[in-house]
């Protein structure tokens, strides 16, 4: 059985992001860059359904500019055994995406997908739903346990209030949430062993896929600021506040 | 051409969120249709047919659609999308599940959580975690929205009799399947519909010291939420998450304690109108935003607190 695992690389959580002077764009200049967190989440799953004997390949892919082979040798490091990179300069949404994975998954004859539910630059959620579709898979987001039961996955997925488990048949898309589990961090030897790793590079245009951006991004501006407010020195002051000031509570 | 919504709810009520989407649809000035598909879900047609500024009810209940599977939902959608020029959903998990999969097969770049809408074709949105608004321009013919509840007031119900049309359901998709849900019940307000939410970080050091905020909630009628790190470092379950990767919410007031204020925490629940930090870091980023801060040890502070209320 064979797992495939979508890696964006993405700017590194810690990073505050901020507009560039003009407004056009989100300023990346000298910014660090990571694999997303929930990619991590999700490579970290599928290493741990490999380890279990459930699985005999991970395989993890991007699609971005050359500089993301660094996030496919991270997820060789942390146990993808191989990588494709799906090479473009172009900054792809995520339905281009989608359709690139689509052409890959074919190739690939994967049995599981296991994506982040959202990338945390553009916190778009949708790549995961939107290659389900287009490949006419079944799905279950923002998952906190995955099981194997023959050709099936049980899935429990977080949604509003509490947990709902479906069962999917495979060929089937998983996105992550949050608890799924602790992705590990790379040791030396595991760093030093990716390297010898194979990392495929195709040129996006190969794919045959419309990849022709559907929106344009305007600007990009700072959200509207908060004005800090007043401390208070005791929590009688705190309540006294509440109920006659601002009127909040009674 | 005109707007679908898809309304979320749960076979006996419609959730406040579809009231938020419907808000956000009447800002694009056009005929509204509302679609509810569901199960044995006859009280929320009715409820929606009192739904204000919308023309059309459709009206799917079928047990194909009893627990929303976004595969079946979709297809189903699909049926009538191309009478619509938009078709939006709220941006909770059930919008969040199902309309991805609608746009894909729509061959469109949905946009994701709006928080505005300047003109017909053009949405702002929060991106990196909320430390930026984009304003996006959509290209495609049909535009698929999801909308951040907590930016648009929800409409009224006042309207009476909206016509209701009954459309057929479509064969399962049949490679999901429902096996079971677990619900917490709670006494509690959902923290998304809250007037008042508290919410607890990993200054609160255990899940156990949790009852601290239970207990201040149930004086308030509040929902009780948590910071990111307070999910992660396994305090309390995912679903109390406020934040960019959780919930937005937006309660009258929110009270934030020993939560740092990391931006991801922030943008889920930055719009609240009056927010309240404990902390006893007086550096802690969260004071930056708070109406009233108050320096100190948590573990003094809630006692007296919910002493006090």
């Amino acid at each position: 059985m064979k797992i495939l695992v979508p890696i964006k690389r993405v700017v590194d959580y810690n990073v505050k992001v901020r507009p560039m002077a003009d407004g056009s764009n989100v300023d990346l200049n000298n910014v660090k860059m990571s694999v997303n967190p929930f990619c991590e989440i999700a490579l970290e799953e599928a290493v741990r359904i490999k380890e279990a004997g459930n699985a005999d390949e991970v395989i993890a892919i991007s699609i971005g500019k050359t500089e993301s082979q660094e996030q496919l040798r991270t997820a060789l490091a942390l146990g993808a055994d191989r990588a494709i990179l799906v090479e473009t300069d172009s900054l792809l949404e995520p339905l281009a995406i989608s359709k690139a994975l689509a052409k890959i998954i074919e190739q690939e004859q994967a049995d599981i997908i296991i994506l982040g539910k959202q990338a945390i630059d553009g916190d778009n959620n949708q790549t995961g739903q939107m290659l389900g579709a287009l490949l006419d898979y079944p799905q279950a987001t923002n998952a906190s346990e995955v099981n194997i039961d023959g050709s099936s996955l049980n899935v429990t997925r977080e949604i509003d209030g509490g947990l709902q488990t479906l069962k999917l048949k495979m060929p089937a898309i998983v996105t992550t949430d949050l608890r799924l589990n602790e992705p590990r961090y790379a040791s030396l030897p595991n760093i030093m062993k990716a390297k010898k790793k194979e990392l495929n590079v195709i040129p996006l245009s190969d794919l045959g896929v419309d990849a022709a951006p559907r929106t344009e991004l305007l600007s990009v501006e700072l959200p509207p600021s908060r004005e800090a407010g007043i401390i208070v020195e005791t929590v009688e002051e705190l309540v006294d506040k509440l109920k006659n000031e601002a009127k909040v509570i009674s | 051409m005109s707007i679908l919504v898809i309304a979320e709810h749960d076979n006996n009520n419609l959730k406040g969120a579809t009231l938020n989407t419907l808000a956000a649809a009447v800002k694009l000035e056009k005929e509204i249709t509302l679609l509810v598909a569901g199960s044995e879900c006859s009280s929320v047609v009715s409820e929606a047919q009192s739904a204000d500024s919308i023309s059309k009810v459709i009206s799917v209940d079928d047990s194909v659609y009893k627990n929303f599977i976004a595969e079946d939902l979709s297809a189903l959608v699909l049926t009538i999308a191309n009478d619509y020029s938009y078709i939006m959903a709220p941006a909770t998990t059930f919008g969040k599940n199902l309309l991805p999969r609608i746009s894909a097969k729509l061959d469109s770049q949905q946009i994701s959580d709006i928080i505005s809408i300047e003109s017909d074709d053009t949405f702002k949105r929060p991106i990196y975690a909320g430390s930026c608004i984009a304003t996006v321009k959509s290209n495609d013919s049909i535009k698929v929205i999801s909308v951040r509840s907590t930016a648009f007031d929800a409409i009224g119900m006042s309207n009476s009799d909206v016509e209701v049309v009954n459309i057929d359901a479509v064969d399962s998709f049949g490679l999901s399947e429902f096996v079971s849900e677990e619900i917490a019940k709670s006494d509690r307000p959902e923290l998304t519909a809250a007037d008042i939410v508290i919410s607890g970080g990993r200054g609160m050091q255990s899940g156990d010291n949790f009852h601290l905020l239970d207990s201040i909630a149930d004086k308030l009628g509040a929902a009780v939420g948590a910071s990111r790190a307070a999910v992660d470092a396994g305090y309390v379950p995912n679903d109390y998450q406020v934040g960019q990767t959780g919930k937005i919410v937006a309660p009258d007031l929110y009270i934030a304690v020993g939560i740092s204020g990391a931006i991801q925490h922030l943008a889920g629940m930055k719009d609240s109108k009056v927010i309240v930090a404990i902390n006893k870091d007086e550096d802690a980023p969260i004071f930056q935003v708070a109406d009233y801060g108050y320096v100190g040890d948590l573990f003094d502070a809630l006692p007296e607190l919910e002493a006090k209320l």
